[in-house]
């Protein structure tokens, strides 16, 4: 009898059935708890660019909530760096890795700017999240900049699917270092982002616009610099607009 | 018939201890003698992917034994009602079923190891300890004994990675459980001494070296050779 046709089949429908209600089930039961955990991941990428690792790491749940939430405001921008005030538009809400499949003029482009410690009006920098491909799958991540719009504070730098030991070192703070202190604009104002170089163990230390590379890990070295470069090209307006005020005041 | 049915009555078996001898033996044997990765050679993959740290390596051998034991457990309650020409299809669905959950349950309350393990976490499914006890076990035996065998089994295999992963952070990352070990002891010699970590270590290549050194040091003490 449990050779036959008919009961594999009913065996195997009400397995799957079974199975599937179990899935299900798991899924709504965790849901809530899984949503916690990618908004407080979240979080903490774009704490990253401003501050160390460690620091993040050492924090609870809790703790870094309070300090998000004292320290992080949003806006939102379209293209031309004019901000988005629509009603319920925000900056934790766009999902950026959605929005990527629009035209780049349809996008929202969310802005975290981090204040100073009890002085919420002082801003000490501007973090731009970005998005685009590696070598096998996403990348992103977060890149923070100092007030005058031109040195890079921090970057934060994630991936779904790149290669253990290679182009996932992207994520490793060393990595991430390199980048600290240099320049997106040249001295003429055009916009000429970071590169990030083939081969390692060079030193780039007075090139503002080169970072040394990762070895064996070339294509997903040309993925962060083709991200920075169309997202700082697409937050170019707002950058300007922020900066050109500055640097008025501070050549008077 | 009926006189089929009136034997087995009689013959009434004083119940087995919960862990009796044999039932020992089932959770033992798979440790050292019949080790999946060192002698049945299964499961390699793994071993050599998650082993660069002891914390992501032992979340991956808890989840490893939660699923092996529990699917040897669960096909085993199934195994008189399992049609033979799609035993092998059941007893995947059921693997991946368990991940699944497995995953479920690591992105909610280890978000950051579910990050760092997620692929490793979704190919449990083809581990081949998993399939093998299953096969090898689970579809002939009872429940029970089952779950003991998966538990061996799971156990084997995690004592393994987790030797492997500690030689590996220890000389890759000059670290255990990412408490930075090769640092405290530089410092007892003096500013300028600094103890030097491999990179190879990180690589799979170092968890083949070792794993290697293992099975060497294994059998040499068990005297098992390949036939």
């Amino acid at each position: 009898m449990q050779q036959s046709n008919t009961y594999i089949i009913v065996y195997s429908a009400v397995l799957t059935i079974i199975l599937g209600l179990l899935l299900s089930g798991s899924a709504q039961v965790l849901g809530p708890w899984q949503q916690e955990a990618i908004a407080l991941d979240k979080k903490k990428q774009i704490l990253g660019a401003v501050i160390s690792a460690e620091e993040i790491a050492a924090m609870t749940p809790e703790q870094v909530n309070a300090f998000y939430s004292s320290r992080i405001s949003s806006t939102v921008v379209d293209l031309t760096g004019k901000e988005i005030t629509t009603e319920g538009v925000s900056a934790e809400k766009v999902e950026i890795a959605k929005d990527y499949k629009k035209p780049a003029e349809e996008r929202a482009y969310p802005i975290f700017i981090y204040h100073a410690e009890g002085n919420p009006e002082a801003v000490e920098s501007y973090i731009f999240p970005m998005y685009g491909a590696g070598l096998w799958d996403a990348i992103w991540g977060y890149l923070a900049l100092d007030t005058d719009m031109n040195t890079i504070g921090g970057i934060t730098l994630a991936h779904a699917a790149e290669t253990p030991g290679l182009g996932a070192r992207i994520t490793e703070a060393k990595v991430q270092e390199r980048y600290v202190g240099k320049k997106i604009f040249d001295e003429s104002g055009a916009l000429v982002t970071v590169m990030m170089q083939k081969g390692e163990g060079k030193e780039y230390g007075d090139d503002a616009h080169k970072v040394d590379g990762m070895s064996g890990a070339t294509i997903t070295g040309n993925g962060v610099n083709n991200m920075l470069k169309a997202y700082m090209g697409y937050y170019e307006s707002y950058i300007k607009a922020k900066s050109t005020p500055k640097a008025a005041v501070a050549a008077l | 018939m009926s006189t089929e049915t009136l034997e087995k009555e009689v013959v009434v078996k004083p119940s087995e201890a919960l862990l009796s001898k044999r039932r020992k033996k089932l959770i033992t044997d798979p440790l050292i003698d019949d080790n999946p990765v060192t002698v049945q050679v299964l499961g390699i993959c793994s071993s050599l992917a998650v082993t660069t740290q002891m914390q992501p390596t032992l979340v991956m051998a808890i989840s490893v034994i939660f699923v092996v034991a529990l699917s040897n457990f669960a096909i085993s309650l199934m195994r008189n009602t399992i049609p033979a020409r799609v035993r092998i299809i059941v007893q995947l669905a059921v693997v991946a079923t368990l991940v699944t959950i497995v995953s479920e349950i690591l992105k909610a309350f280890a978000y950051d190891m579910y990050k760092e393990l997620s692929v490793f976490i979704g190919l449990i499914i083809t581990n081949c300890i998993v399939m093998g006890r299953l096969e090898a076990f689970a579809m002939g035996n009872k429940p029970y004994d089952s779950m003991l065998d998966g538990l061996g089994s799971a156990l084997g295999y995690s004592w393994i990675i987790l030797t492997v992963a500690f030689f590996r952070e220890l000389w890759g990352s000059g670290a255990v459980f990412g408490v930075p070990v090769f640092q405290y002891v530089s410092s007892w010699f003096g500013p300028d001494f600094k103890l030097a970590t491999n990179g190879l270590m990180v690589t799979p290549v170092g968890a083949f070296i070792i794993l290697g050194l293992i099975v060497w040091v294994q059998r040499t003490k068990t005297g098992y050779v390949e036939h």
